[in-house]
């Protein structure tokens, strides 16, 4: 039996182990965590892969934005239905409603600072329902998805202490 | 011209120096190693336990503390050891904080120990246990674990090593180098012998308590209430907060033998380092997701291990604590030593003959798992093409 919390955070820390690595770091058999993260995939618990890159480093141009949005929850779908047309944008990376002084956090990447501000001055600002918008821009990024950037610590341990 | 070979102490020139040491003077000279031979944890200590740390250096708490520790300090210890253990001891009088535990092993030696008297070491064991006899002109009587009997301690075994001269049983589980761990029902056989043998005191070296993948919940000769009044346990921070840097362990148990010891800490350490005691306080309260997150990632490791050795065509019984595998290479027709040797020269991985760990740790080697997952699957890799060209070599000749 497959501790699927177990093998989700393993993937989620390395999407790239196979389950045949997976199946020896639980102690299960391979056919069985393939088996789980078929099942897994197929209720969308597992979305999809991606890849972690420090853009910064070799593609200064690109920018992300969160964009905060208020508005006014649209009757009977309340806050899903303008999330859902903004979240269709492809460059909209996640959009989540939120608690506090505003209701959607959009982040944004895109290759220059001008189509941002277009995206949020055309498409989102006049979006009926909206109320206001505030755009904030992301300066440097030092930790995202749990990988901290540009830190490599050397393994200071001593070869034999004893 | 200083005879100083005459000056030196007799027992410090019985005492060899360690054999890990040795052999890791090759390893020093190599480059591009892969070190599967370090034992303390590869994690950098938790950032909130670092963090109380630093805040009590901001704070200004640069000076001595009370010799057995701060009070904080030593409620939080006592507090762990309730919550984990379920065994209460008092604060007052049946702590000492120590400089890891280590420490606490000199301690017991120098408290106990008459000249001549007898101490059981369980083998293969932690390389101080025996040093820490000697230095304190004891006599170590040795058992030596069978790999048949997973290297756990028998009841036979303890029962044929005690004479009139035994003062305490040195035991430490889980095992350092093999990964053994003794559960309760294994303990219960060892306590029935103390039982039989009121006058030996016990000296439980648990620092991997919390590396345990079979048990949630340490096991523990201190846990058997009928042998509280002389069983002496050394613990830390050391190896399952990952803080070995802090230099923080420390000693429980009863009153009377815990203030000798406190007494020798007194003269000889003064107190244990100030920033760590906040820091340890931090671990034993807070500190169990820590340890569980680690544990989590070790017990991966572990299982890509047995796996690379059962690959590589190495017998080896299932480690259930600690961050180390034992596996045997007498099928290769090496040494110990010559295994590690020939295994570094030509595949450039570091690991520790079995012997530095006592004589009965020959024909074994010891692998640590304190190491990145990338580099464990490098070495098991290339420990299969070692044990390749071994067999090709075994055919030829």
């Amino acid at each position: 039996m497959v501790d699927h919390i177990e093998l989700l955070r393993l993937i989620e820390k390395n999407a790239r182990l196979t389950p045949e690595e997976i199946a020896v770091m639980l102690g299960a058999p391979a056919d069985e965590v393939r088996a789980e993260i078929q099942k897994l995939t197929d209720d969308k618990i597992i979305l999809g892969y991606t890849t972690e890159i420090n853009w910064e480093k070799t593609y200064p141009d690109h920018v992300t934005a969160m964009i905060e949005v208020r508005i006014t929850p649209v009757r009977n779908q309340g806050f899903d239905y303008i999330s859902n047309i903004l979240s269709q944008y492809d460059k909209v990376t996640a959009c989540y409603l939120m608690s506090g002084g505003f209701d959607l956090l959009l982040i944004y990447e895109d290759d220059n600072l001008r189509d941002i501000a277009s995206f949020v001055y055309e498409k989102v600002a006049t979006m009926e329902g909206v109320l206001s918008t505030a755009t904030h821009f992301i300066l440097r990024k030092y930790k995202d998805n749990g990988i901290r950037f540009d830190v490599s610590k050397p393994d200071d341990r001593q070869a034999v202490v004893l | 011209m200083i005879d100083y070979e005459s000056k030196i102490s007799g027992v410090v020139k019985q005492v060899p120096p360690s054999a890990i040491r040795r052999f890791f003077d090759l390893a020093s000279e190599m480059q591009g190693v892969i070190s599967l031979s370090i034992g303390e944890p590869d994690f950098v200590t938790p950032w909130k336990i670092r963090e109380v740390g630093i805040n009590s250096l901001i704070d200004g708490y640069t000076h001595y503390s009370p010799n057995a520790g701060y009070t904080d300090s030593r409620k939080a210890i006592v507090s762990y050891i309730s919550r984990r253990y379920g065994v209460d001891y008092d604060y007052k009088g049946e702590v000492l904080i120590t400089v890891g535990g280590s420490e606490g092993l000199d301690l017991a030696a120098r408290a106990l120990i008459n000249p001549g008297d007898e101490v059981i070491i369980v083998e293969p064991c932690f390389v101080a246990y025996k040093a820490t006899v000697q230095f304190a002109h004891g006599v170590p009587v040795v058992i030596s674990t069978k790999q048949e009997n997973d290297f756990k301690l028998k009841a036979e075994e303890l029962e044929a090593a005690i004479t009139d001269k035994t003062k305490y049983l040195m035991l430490g589980y889980p095992n350092n180098p093999t990964g053994a761990v003794m559960t309760m029902e294994d303990l219960k056989p060892i306590r029935d012998v103390l039982l039989k043998h009121p006058e030996i005191i016990v000296l439980s070296d648990e620092l991997y308590c919390e590396l345990n993948y079979i048990d949630d919940k340490p096991a523990s000769l201190i846990c058997f209430p009928e042998l509280r009044d002389r069983v002496v346990m050394v613990n830390g921070f050391s190896k399952s907060y990952a803080m070995t840097g802090f230099r923080i362990g420390y000693v429980v148990g009863p009153h009377e033998l815990i203030a000798p010891m406190t007494k020798i800490h007194q003269y000889c350490i003064m107190s244990s380092p100030s920033t760590a005691q906040f820091a340890l306080v931090e671990a034993a309260y807070n500190g169990d997701d820590c340890v569980r997150e680690m544990r989590d990632e070790y017990n991966h490791r572990r299982r890509v291990i047995l796996k690379g050795l059962e690959d590589a065509g190495l017998e080896c019984f299932t480690p259930f604590g600690a961050f180390y595998a034992f596996p045997s290479i007498k099928s290769t027709g090496l040494s110990s030593e010559e295994f590690c040797e020939r295994f570094l020269k030509e595949k450039l991985v570091a690991i520790v003959p079995g012997n530095a760990f006592g004589e009965c740790g020959e024909g074994h080697v010891r692998i640590s798992y304190a190491a990145s997952m990338d580099n464990i699957k490098e070495a098991m890799k290339r420990l299969g093409e070692f044990t390749e060209s071994l067999r090709k070599e075994n055919k030829n000749a």
